[in-house]
């Protein structure tokens, strides 16, 4: 049964300055599947992600991954087979860089420290900027896109780095129709060739069409399964609609 | 005044103050790069006016003006400086700039009163006073100059070395970490290099005004390319000929100090770059937008008719 | 009236004065474009100094304050360019008005009664041999008089526009929305800033004077969540610091600014560590106490877990 899983978190809490934002949390992604994580504003789902990249150093509980060859190591030994997408929010996007040179960056982590990237690391880049469909964009300044276009560079970024598992904060969020379904089309190659990706995501009129798997979050887990299993309206209903008190009056 | 200007090429003087400055120059305008693409410019300007008690310490330690030691009291104090300033915005509610603001202008006052008390003069209006607050670059001496050169150089090499690394924590340090490069480590590089890019200009630009040499170029040359490797080159041609230009400049008129007289020319790249950058600019942008503005109006019309 | 009760006193009007501005810079986050004007109104001053060719004369004043205004405007629109990032655009204004500043005052050095060691730290101590006379009558300091003036300008800027201050810093879309023009404000609290940059400079310089108006403010902000009580601990804060500061001067034989300026930093530093609402020890404490309760909450869950 854990064989399948890429990544397990067993009993994990995270909190800010003493607050807790997520409370023993027990979950697990699916190997070449599709998940979403679901909840609603501040339920904690980007804290999620950060604690699973060791952004975040949890009070209790443990996250263990495990690849195509290991089995159950912790993030420090995955560094260059999990791949991440931000929200795109988040960096100066007069920095004088060209698309290239951002999609470049995602040679970076297997180069290591010093080693500059060569001629295969740039064939590497070109090659995802096309599966995005950003081919002739390479020379691009990034300030010059559009925000679906944005996304689309650092998709291909995540994807220059060539992981076993993608971790991906809404990159769905406030991007055109047209990125949309190019990235979703992305996302389930990923899939197909037995790579594991998990997404934010937001929108719940899409989750059906799009995931195999479900994570509802808010603050605990409130449910997880296959989507014909636990996508219920009962399940949106509890992670949406109550006013959850953490870790009290419960034990 | 060309028998005068060939005069002061040839004066060995002048040749030892240009190069010391235009290498100051050059350096501040490739380190200044990262620190005004990560934002960090204003930090800076706290950085140099606290370095300025250290300097006075120094000067009471070993009793005479022995620059190595006086910049390492300045290191060590801009040092301090920087720790209370991380502590102050990043542990509680205390906002960046106050806390900037606070620790720039009690350090300075610090400063003040050390060197007061040195010149034992309770009005504190001495020349030598204002050698380090304005920077004096006529004091500067070769072996001022290979101290500047020498540290520069490592500087120069450590970011060839870690261009890759600097670059990417720079425009994403959260995707850096992802990547396995520790931002501790990236980070405490970057801020060293700066503190001590501000020390070695404290003799020559002085306190006051060395933050503009870290910012200037580097604002200047963004203006001309999108491409980090020619804005680092050209930071450090302009921060090059700024150093040269305004020590010149400083050296033929009268009365005109050189840290000031070096922050006019780097101002006047500065403004020169953002009014008359070809595809950025001020004015490029301007006509472009009339432009735009006709060939709507022309479609709009087109659809009337 | 002894000398050393004058410099008390011109210190603590001229603390206050700078420091009743304060309160909003610092809750607006805009304490380093204050840096900015208390560097450029030295251009002012210069400029002014040109045409009057009297440094007491209340036109210089105002040109000065001109010049501190336009200096905010100048960051403002290099901003609105996008093309350089907003401190950027501080970090190239200043220096630049500065610069033109001191060489203009060195070149002309000859002509002008200001000398660069003054612009930067002023001299309080020679504020009681500026006097103000009056029909042969001596009134005091002139430092003591131009400062009152300014501190009850103010006063009245704060008294009047308080609740127009208070929504346009809380919330400044808001305030829009409701009519008050944030952008006036603004440039109202920005004048006033300049104005007294002005008046301080020949008291305490061009650079401490951010100190004096961000320290006890930022002091008042670690210790009350309340505006009003934040502007009484203000005013207390910068008496405080500039009595303290001009004692510790006489007894160590020192510039007087530069001594309240220090005196200042550690006030505002021991508050920042001591406060016993938003301090470092205190929020230290806090979270080792949530950490404790978690702790405990975390070990029932283990415990019904088994």
């Amino acid at each position: 049964m854990e064989n399948n899983k890429a990544i397990v978190i067993d009993h994990l809490t995270v909190a800010y300055d003493a607050k807790p934002v997520l409370w023993n949390i027990s979950c697990g992604f699916n190997k070449a599947q599709l998940t979403a994580i679901i909840g609603p504003n501040g339920a904690g789902k980007s804290t999620l992600i950060k604690s699973m990249l060791n952004f975040i150093q949890p009070i209790t509980g443990s996250i263990a991954f495990s690849t195509m060859e290991d089995e159950q190591v912790p993030y420090k030994k995955m560094k260059n087979k999990i791949a991440y997408v931000p929200q795109n929010t988040t960096v100066d996007w007069d920095f004088p860089a060209t698309v290239l040179d951002v999609v470049l960056m995602g040679r970076y982590g297997h180069l290591g420290w010093l080693k500059r990237p060569g001629k295969k690391d740039k064939n590497v880049a070109k090659q995802m900027l096309l599966k995005v469909g950003l081919p002739t964009f390479a020379s691009r300044q990034i300030s010059q896109l559009s925000g679906g276009q944005r996304q689309r560079v650092f998709l291909a970024r995540a994807l220059a780095q060539e992981a076993d598992i993608y971790i991906m904060d809404e990159p769905l969020s406030g991007v055109d129709m047209k990125t949309e379904h190019i990235i979703m089309k992305l996302l389930k190659k990923l899939v197909e060739e037995g790579k594991t990706v998990i997404v934010v995501h937001h929108d719940l009129q899409t989750v059906e069409e799009y995931f195999d798997h479900v994570v509802f979050i808010n603050q605990e887990v409130i449910a997880q399964g296959s989507i014909q299993g636990a996508f219920t309206k009962d399940n949106i209903d509890k992670t949406y609609h109550q006013d959850r008190n953490l870790g009290e009056g419960e034990g | 005044m060309l028998n005068q200007i060939s005069l002061l090429l040839n004066d060995y003087t002048f040749q030892i103050v240009a190069l010391g400055t235009g290498f100051l120059g050059l350096l501040s305008g490739v380190v200044g790069t990262y620190a005004t693409l990560r934002k960090e410019s204003l930090l800076g300007d706290a950085l140099s006016h606290a370095a300025l008690p250290g300097i006075g310490i120094g000067f009471i330690l070993i009793q005479r003006k022995e620059l190595s030691v006086l910049l390492l009291g300045a290191l060590v104090s801009g040092l301090i400086a920087t720790v209370i300033i991380q502590t102050m915005s990043k542990k509680t509610v205390v906002k960046l700039d106050s806390a900037l603001s606070l620790i720039l202008s009690s350090f300075f006052g610090l400063g003040l009163v050390i060197l007061t008390s040195i010149q034992n003069n309770p009005n504190a209006q001495q020349a030598g006073l204002s050698n380090f607050i304005f920077g004096q670059a006529s004091a500067m001496l070769l072996s001022d100059v290979q101290l500047i050169g020498v540290v520069g150089l490592g500087l120069l090499a450590l970011v060839a070395l870690f261009w890759k690394e600097f670059k990417v924590f720079t425009f994403d340090p959260m995707f850096a970490q992802t990547l396995g490069f520790s931002g501790k480590i990236i980070e405490s590089l970057m801020s060293t290099m700066i503190v001590v890019t501000i020390i070695l200009g404290l003799e020559s630009v002085g306190v006051i005004l060395i933050s503009a040499l870290l910012i200037g170029p580097a604002v200047a040359a963004r203006q001309w390319t999108n491409r980090l490797s020619v804005v680092v080159l050209l930071a450090a041609i302009i921060g090059f000929v700024s150093g040269v230009t305004g020590t010149f400049i400083s050296s033929l008129g009268e009365r005109i100090p050189t840290g000031p007289a070096i922050v006019v020319v780097v101002s006047s790249f500065v403004f020169i770059s953002l009014f008359f950058s070809p595809k950025r600019g001020i004015i490029a942008g301007h006509y472009a937008n009339k432009k735009r503005q006709k060939v709507f109006m022309n479609q709009i019309q087109s659809l009337e008719e | 009236m002894s000398m050393i009760f004058e410099i008390t006193l011109v210190a603590v009007v001229v603390a206050v004065a700078c420091a009743l501005p304060g309160v909003f810079l610092v809750l607006r986050g805009t304490t380093m474009v204050s840096d900015a004007i208390t560097h450029t109104v030295l251009l002012g001053i210069v400029l002014a100094f040109f045409i009057t060719q009297d440094l007491n004369s209340p036109l210089l004043m105002i040109g000065a304050t001109l010049v501190g205004v336009a200096t905010v405007w100048a960051i403002e629109a290099l901003q609105q360019t996008k093309l350089l990032s907003n401190d950027a655009a501080i970090g190239i204004i200043f220096p630049l008005f500065f610069s033109i500043a001191i060489i203009l005052i060195t070149r002309y050095a000859g002509n002008v009664h200001l000398d660069v060691d003054a612009v930067l730290m002023g001299e309080l101590a020679f504020s009681p041999f500026r006097r103000l006379m009056f029909l042969g009558m001596d009134l005091g300091p002139r430092a003591l008089w131009t400062m009152l003036i300014i501190l009850f300008i103010n006063c009245l800027f704060i008294f009047l526009f308080y609740k127009e201050l208070k929504i346009t810093t809380f919330d400044a879309g808001f305030a829009a929305a409701l009519g008050f023009s944030p952008v006036l404000v603004h440039y109202g609290l920005m004048t006033i800033v300049s104005l007294t940059a002005v008046g301080a400079y020949d008291s305490v310089g061009s650079i401490l004077v951010v100190g004096f108006m961000v320290g006890p403010p930022l002091a008042a902000y670690l210790m009350t969540n309340k505006l009003h009580v934040m502007i009484a601990l203000t005013v207390l804060m910068a008496l405080v610091n500039s009595v303290i500061g001009v004692q510790l001067a006489f007894m160590l034989d020192t510039t007087i600014a530069g001594m309240i300026a220090v005196v200042t930093g550690v006030t505002t530093l021991t508050v920042f560590v001591f406060s016993p609402k938003k301090g470092l020890i205190k929020a230290f404490l806090n979270r080792r106490k949530e950490q404790k309760k978690m702790d405990q909450r975390l070990k029932t869950i283990e415990q019904a877990g088994r």
